[in-house]
């Protein structure tokens, strides 16, 4: 049996459809928290934020043109309610800060260990990215949003897109080797 | 293998391998990167860093866990409380949806968006017939408890195109006003006044039949006693 397509869904919403807008929380919570969270860093300000998400998806539904996914558009609403809050407190918000703010793992003895696992050790590092670098990353690999689409949640070219795809990839690499793994690139 | 020679073109394509890895590429795209990766072994080495980050991506994004239900709560209580500030958006929507599930069942699906486009815009003119007999200070509404009986009387249905200022204009013109209407279900008919005195048959008929070449603003009209 087929599912009802999200953009039939935001038609129902736009008509007050309650059950419909249960439907698209159920759907697509998970994920965009997870989006806001990885932004935010903190998990009672991520389930707030989506509750505003989804709260401006209702309010704004009659107003979708269906030019982009639903999951796409409603990333972008995330994005924007995340930046917003970061702004709010900006002393929480690191950015290249965070980075470098990465214990040295040569100095840590758990560490050391943990250079054996590179998997766990690339995880590692992909949290410390920049909020810049983490959205990047995650919207292209975990929310497999195509350039198009990352260009349209984020509101940058296309080319600016790959660009900082290249650039998020290649402080991953650095993040990793300055942790002891040189994976050979760049 | 022939590795790519033009170091411009292979920088284009390293930068698709993340869209790759993740299967979002257009299938133009796709084939250009599967035909690059097949002759480079530097860039299907790279290739495989590439899928690395993107497992391990997924990875973390699934550990992450998930709201509790209080963020679901507080969604539905947020909307409940609004719609209970302002809930015209679900009336009006609910009016106008059961009025096209109601002709839905009625004729094919093809016409429904027609008949209810149809209804809507009678319903819209009985509105604005509505606010010419307030303006024009009848004493009830359209439906009228107690229609005069004094006088020369017609029914009248407007066409469908008709606006306000059209009705206000065509009634001016001939000292008419409605007194009394809709009167039937569908909202389309209405009583119309022609005089204020008992005027002969034939001096109605004539009236009526001058209107009756207004139609762009009459649908349908006949003398009524």
């Amino acid at each position: 049996m087929q599912s009802t397509s999200d953009e039939v869904l935001i038609g129902r919403i736009a008509n007050g459809d309650r059950l419909a807008m249960q439907v698209l929380y159920a759907r697509h919570h998970v994920r965009v928290f997870r989006f806001v969270v990885r932004l935010v860093r903190d998990e009672a300000t991520a389930e707030d934020l989506i509750s505003e998400v989804f709260l401006d998806v209702w309010r704004q539904a009659g107003r979708f043109e269906g030019r982009s996914a639903v999951s796409t558009w409603m990333l972008a609403i995330a994005r924007f309610k995340a930046l917003s809050a970061l702004r709010r407190r900006p002393d929480q918000e690191l950015d290249e800060e965070t980075a470098g703010a990465i214990e040295d793992p040569s100095d840590d003895p758990a560490a050391v260990l943990e250079k054996k696992d590179k998997s766990a050790m690339l995880r590692k590092c992909l949290t410390g990215l920049s909020a810049e670098h983490r959205e990047i990353i995650d919207l292209v690999y975990y929310h497999e949003k195509s350039v198009e689409e990352v260009a349209e949640i984020v509101g940058i070219p296309e080319n600016t897109v790959k660009t900082r795809m290249f650039y998020a990839r290649k402080r991953l690499a650095e993040l990793v080797k300055a942790a002891g793994i040189d994976r050979g690139w760049p | 293998m022939n590795a790519i020679n033009k170091e411009p073109e292979r920088h284009e394509i390293e930068a698709l391998l993340p869209w790759h890895a993740a299967g979002t590429l257009s299938r133009r795209d796709a084939d250009r990167v599967e035909q690059a990766l097949a002759g480079d072994r530097e860039l299907a080495r790279r290739y495989d860093l590439v899928r690395e980050e993107l497992a391990e991506t997924i990875h973390l994004n699934e550990t992450l866990g998930a709201p509790s239900a209080r963020a679901m709560e507080k969604l539905f209580a947020a909307i409940d409380a609004e719609e209970a500030r302002s809930p015209r958006r679900q009336r009006s929507f609910d009016l106008a949806g059961r009025i096209s599930e109601f002709l839905s069942s009625l004729t094919p699906r093809a016409l429904a968006w027609s008949a209810t486009a149809a209804a809507v815009a009678i319903l819209l003119q009985a509105a604005v017939i509505a606010a010419i007999v307030v303006k024009e200070g009848a004493p009830s509404g359209p439906s009228l408890a107690s229609a005069p009986s004094e006088g020369s009387f017609a029914v009248v249905r407007f066409a469908p195109q008709a606006t306000a200022n059209d009705i206000t204009n065509f009634l001016g013109a001939y000292k008419a006003t409605v007194v009394e209407g809709p009167l039937n279900m569908g909202g389309q008919l209405y009583r119309i006044r022609l005089s204020e005195t008992k005027l002969p048959k034939d001096e109605v008929g004539k009236i009526v039949r001058q209107m009756q070449e207004e139609s762009k603003i009459v649908g349908f009209i006949a003398a009524k006693e």
